[in-house]
């Protein structure tokens, strides 16, 4: 007899006494092929105050498209040095900051080509299962042609860009909304 | 060429919580109000970090053997299935748990309920599954504790548990409450989920077959992950 997926719950105020062990600051060594670049930012409550109790989980391809792990005839040996994976706490001030190199384009399964971009899993407290979304680079030639981005209503896809910092080549800054005025999009798969 | 790909299965409705849930008061002001975008699945999410044991630096499921004495309290076995939607066992899922110790207390800064801390019980651990889906961890039966939600509140005794399966979207994060336990119909968390069988089916049954004579209460609790579709998607390239 089969069922559907358990019911998912939050993860409370105290996950990190078991998730911390897995914390890192990127999702790549310093090694790693590729431009290097750091992401950071602060979660926002619908009062916009700062959630000082979440934590990202970050996946993305390498710098050729390519995830690890996964089946190599679909998409290579990723890069020496390259994980593609992180768990990341925020602080006391609800900011987060990683370093990763700028992702490759991923082909969708009919051949499209997908912007560059970083999925997200967003957990806290109050939040009963987590939220997907995606870190897109403002500027990126390909979000226009994005299938995912393109279904997005235009005045909110700005929610999902990660936008370079003033005077800087590859320090991104990226906030989320959880509530309210540029609430960030969240998706559904 | 021709690739096949299965979608995973979309959600069935009343099974998984809402982002609002009013009586979970947190909730009102961390749930996005805007509707989530439907988007199509892509390489992107079917895909997930693998945590083999080469991955991971320790892996531990005897909860009471991680410091020098014995943590205070009921020793307990937990074990279980993780499955698929299609009843098919997933192997090699990364399984992480956490827990207040046996009076109720966490091991966390957060935590100032009055109730001791026990220098004793950690409450973490972290194992994968067998090739039969199965897990198997020891423990310590958690105590209730109150919470700030509302007037009288208290959380039923319940472990967190964290699974990630094989790809983003069978990523879970849930709690195992226990059998007859008289806080769960004021749970606000627990009661978040509107279909009553997969409310139930957080619960854990007690199971006197595992259950290690003079040592240890067992208490089985079956994880069911987000399944594929059993009708391809085909793509020819």
């Amino acid at each position: 007899m089969s069922y559907p997926a358990t019911a998912s719950q939050t993860v409370g105020p105290y996950f990190r006494i078991g998730l911390s062990y897995l914390e890192s600051s990127a999702l790549c060594s310093e090694a790693a092929p590729g431009t290097h670049i750091a992401v950071s930012g602060q979660i926002f409550d619908a009062d916009g105050a700062p959630v000082t109790d979440a934590q990202l989980e970050l996946w993305q391809a390498d710098d050729q498209g390519r995830f690890a792990g996964y089946d190599p005839t679909e998409s290579g040996i990723v890069s020496d040095g390259f994980t593609g994976f992180a768990r990341i706490p925020v602080d006391e001030r609800g900011m987060f900051k990683f370093n990763t190199v700028y992702p490759g384009s991923v082909s969708m399964l009919d051949g499209r080509s997908q912007a560059p971009h970083i999925v997200l899993m967003l957990s806290m407290r109050g939040i009963l299962k987590h939220l997907y979304t995606r870190i897109y680079f403002a500027a990126d030639p390909l979000n226009g042609d994005d299938p995912v981005l393109s279904t997005v209503p235009a005045e909110r896809r700005k929610t999902l860009y990660a936008e370079l910092l003033p005077g800087s080549t590859n320090d991104y800054l990226w906030n989320v909304r959880l509530q309210g005025t540029d609430e960030t999009v969240f998706f559904q798969y | 060429m021709l690739q096949v790909k299965m979608p995973f299965l979309p959600v069935t409705p009343g099974t998984q919580p809402e982002y609002l849930h009013a009586p979970y008061v947190s909730s009102i002001l961390r749930s996005p109000r805007q509707p989530l975008i439907v988007v199509p699945q892509t390489l992107s999410e079917w895909s997930g970090p693998v945590f083999g044991h080469g991955a991971i630096a320790t892996f531990d499921n005897d909860l009471t053997r991680q410091h020098t004495g014995e943590p205070l309290g009921e020793r307990i076995i937990v074990h279980g299935r993780v499955l698929d939607e299609n009843d098919r066992p997933v192997a090699g899922a990364l399984v992480e748990v956490w827990q207040a110790n046996s009076a109720g207390r966490y091991m966390h800064k957060v935590d100032q309920h009055a109730a001791p801390l026990d220098p004793n019980f950690s409450g973490a651990g972290r194992f994968l599954t067998d090739d039969e889906g199965y897990y198997r961890f020891t423990s310590i039966r958690p105590g209730a504790y109150p919470w700030s939600n509302h007037p009288n509140a208290w959380r039923p005794a319940h472990i967190h548990f964290s699974l990630f399966g094989a790809g983003l979207l069978t990523r879970l994060v849930t709690q195992m409450y226990f059998p007859g336990d008289p806080l769960l119909p004021y749970d606000p968390i627990y009661n978040c989920i509107s279909d009553e069988q997969s409310k139930r089916r957080m619960i854990s049954s007690f199971d006197l077959e595992a259950t290690v004579p003079d040592t240890a209460l067992a208490f089985k609790y079956d994880i069911v992950l987000r399944g594929r579709n059993a009708t391809p998607m085909e793509d020819h390239k």
